[in-house]
């Protein structure tokens, strides 16, 4: 009974990244974000780790994993490689998606740059598509003070429905805050609900035919609105990736 | 025909998603930020402005190199000759020891003469350049200079039929070329990489700047200590460097037309903004994570080269000595590139690591000379005259250095990330090929002329 479906598919998943949970009280923790946003400085603040930092994009070639507590709780933390988009039209969007997707980490912190919010967002939007359990991360907030830009950080975690935590990684500003927020939605003190996009009539139309269909398939956290999505804009990755799980619940019954 | 409709179909509807996406995105930042109206925000776009033109841009990039590398020469100097002298004096205290508790003359040869002695040269010559080149080479990584270099570069990269974030991994290159070749993996077609990979030891590592620098510093001269010496040194090291791009190039170009055939894909670069260094994390990050590691694994590797050079040229078979048996066999091959046995077996020897051939030619000749203790550039200089260099041995040493084998280090590094022996041993083979050629050439031309 041990090998349920659930826990074979996330240990495959898991595998990949060599991540292994010692015990319940260790939470998985996602860094995702746009390339150059200061995803491994607020890693290395975090866990202590010196993971080589730079100012220029995609200096985050492989996952960085480490380690740190608080309170109770102990967290591991995954640096993924930073994209602009979730589509996969490169190895790095790919990782990053099927580690936020498919590695189901207990809450996924997306690090964005004050100073172009807009350009950031897209990916928010995409990430908050797949998993609600995310907090959002303004990082660099000292450059937008000098290029005289604001951010209303309630404001957006109004319009996104998620925590926000404004941070200056650099001068550890704000980091204790962040280890709370992650804390706080790890242990489901506070249940991150994202206010979802409304599409287009046509392909909200497809979405309510697809949905009912795809549901029953999934057997985890997946969202199947966002599974549907992607059937529609023609991913046939994703497609293979389920086929895959189901690959894998054959075997467990098996077993 | 279904087909069709359905790919055509699903391009309008991901059209629509990330039309919704966008709008939304743009939605949000009108409600939660707010701008002040400043005309100093426009400033950073004029420097990339001149940073990256095509007219200012290569001058700049070529002016901020060069004033770093003299940074680096004159600044070393002095540094260097204080740790030689506390080094050394520390040898005669150990020399002291030895003879006090009557050791056998072999074990002293092996530990201090060879061992120690290594060391300090490692040591005396390496850690002052690097202690003013790391922090340099980081802030301006920091602050976001370095893919504006990559920009400035891309162009180049892209008609030799290779990837422009080429340059990026040659940029890290200049750092380490193990980390040159790992950093390779951004580079997403498998032909690219491959080019990325096998090019990547064309531009000298900081294992083997001090070798430049030192050499070129001999070939100069130090007669003067002046400002002018040291342009000229520095100006001698860019000039090896640029050699060094467009060789890049040049086998970039011979690898895409030929066994590596194929057009270069395009890619989109973002130039990060300009952000203000952190002083402090820059002198403690490439002192603790650069120059200590970089010396650490010199001195590593140092210490039982120094051992095996000791031994090597004092036991001897026939009255000579295994080293002057070595250099005797590798001499025909030696000269006909503007080398000698000597430098060639050191190059080998400094396969682990390159920061140590030096180190290793000049306990060589150490070894087979009387000479005793060596205080400054100038008496190396003299050492080396006496034993029959000339200019063009300074510079084809200077061309070895920058084109020839990658060390263990990058090679095993090379083999991780393709997975294959055949671009392991090409990744050998080709600069080796390209650094004996060259030579030959130069030599060539040299006789000619004189």
């Amino acid at each position: 009974m041990g090998l349920t479906c659930k826990s074979c598919k996330r240990k495959a998943i898991l595998d990949i990244y060599n991540i292994v949970k010692a015990n319940p009280n260790q939470m998985l923790v996602a860094l995702a974000g746009n390339p150059n946003t200061g995803k491994s400085t607020i890693f290395n603040e975090l866990t202590g780790l010196k993971q080589h930092t730079g100012n220029w994009p995609g200096k985050t070639v492989t996952n960085a994993r480490g380690y740190f507590k608080n309170k109770d709780k102990e967290f591991i933390l995954v640096d993924l490689p930073g994209t602009y988009s979730l589509f996969p039209n490169s190895v790095e969007e790919e990782v990053a998606r099927d580690f936020i997707c498919f590695g189901n980490p207990d809450v996924t912190v997306i690090v964005v740059d004050a100073t172009c919010l807009e350009r950031n967002l897209n990916l928010v939007l995409q990430i908050l598509e797949i998993t609600d359990n995310a907090i959002l991360c303004v990082n660099l907030l000292d450059e937008a003070k000098r290029k005289k830009i604001q951010v209303d950080l309630d404001r957006l975690s109004v319009e996104l429905g998620i925590p926000v935590v404004g941070t200056i990684a650099r001068d550890k500003k704000g980091l204790k805050n962040l280890k709370d927020a992650i804390y706080d939605v790890c242990v489901k003190k506070i249940i991150p609900q994202p206010k979802k996009i409304t599409y287009p009539k046509e392909i909200e139309d497809e979405l309510q035919k697809l949905i009912p269909m795809i549901t029953p398939l999934i057997t985890n956290k997946i969202n199947p609105r966002w599974i549907a999505l992607r059937m529609l804009d023609g991913d046939i990755k994703i497609l293979e990736r389920i086929s895959q799980n189901s690959y894998c619940k054959g075997a467990c019954n098996h077993g | 025909m279904v087909d069709y409709c359905q790919i055509n179909k699903s391009d309008i509807y991901r059209d629509y998603i990330v039309t919704s996406l966008y709008k939304r995105a743009n939605e949000i930042e009108k409600a939660v930020v707010s701008y002040s109206k400043d005309k100093k925000v426009n400033i950073d776009d004029i420097i990339d402005l001149i940073l990256t033109s095509k007219l200012t841009g290569f001058p700049i990039m070529l002016l901020i190199l060069a004033f770093i590398f003299w940074l680096t020469i004159a600044g070393a100097n002095i540094p260097s000759k204080l740790l030689a002298n506390i080094l050394f004096s520390i040898e005669e205290k150990l020399s002291d020891i030895f003879i006090c508790f009557n050791a056998p003359s072999w074990l002293h040869g092996i530990l201090i003469l060879g061992m120690f002695r290594t060391a300090v040269w490692v040591i005396s010559v390496m850690l002052p350049p690097m202690a003013i080149f790391f922090p340099c080479f980081t802030l301006l990584e920091d602050l976001g200079y370095l893919p504006r270099v990559a920009f400035n570069l891309d162009r180049l990269f892209k008609k030799s039929g290779a990837h422009g974030k080429q340059s990026l991994t040659m940029a890290m290159g200049f750092g380490c070329n193990a980390a040159g070749v790992i950093s390779c993996r951004i580079i997403d077609s498998p032909r690219e990489r491959l080019i990325a990979i096998l090019t990547n030891n064309f531009v000298p590592c900081n294992g083997r700047f001090p070798t430049l620098i030192a050499i070129s510093t001999i070939l100069i001269g130090t007669a003067s200590h002046s400002f002018l010496n040291s342009f000229l040194v520095s100006g001698l090291v860019i000039i090896l460097i640029l050699l060094g791009i467009v060789v890049t190039l040049l086998v970039s170009l011979i690898a895409s037309k030929t066994f590596l055939k194929g057009t270069p894909s395009t890619f989109s670069l973002e130039l990060p903004p300009f952000r203000k260094p952190q002083i402090g994390r820059i002198i403690i990050r490439s002192i603790f994570d650069r120059t200590l590691f970089v010396l650490g694994r010199a001195v590593a590797v140092a210490l039982p080269a120094g051992a095996v050079i000791w031994l090597l040229a004092n036991i001897t078979i026939g009255d000579i000595s295994i080293l002057k048996h070595i250099a005797n066999f590798l001499d025909p091959f030696a000269l006909a590139i503007g080398l000698d046995g000597v430098i060639v077996l050191a190059f080998f020897l400094g396969l682990p690591a390159n920061e140590i051939v030096l180190p290793i030619i000049f306990m060589s000749y150490l070894s087979t000379t009387t000479m005793i203790e060596i205080e400054s550039i100038e008496q190396m200089r003299q050492l080396f005259i006496s034993n029959g260099w000339t200019s063009l041995t300074c510079l084809n040493i200077m061309l070895f250095s920058l084109l020839h084998f990658p060390c263990a280090t990058t090679l095993w590094t090379i083999k991780k990330e393709t997975q294959s022996i055949k671009w392991t041993l090409a990744s050998f083979i080709i600069p080796t090929v390209v650094a004996i050629l060259i030579c030959f050439i130069t030599k060539s031309i040299f006789s000619l002329l004189f």
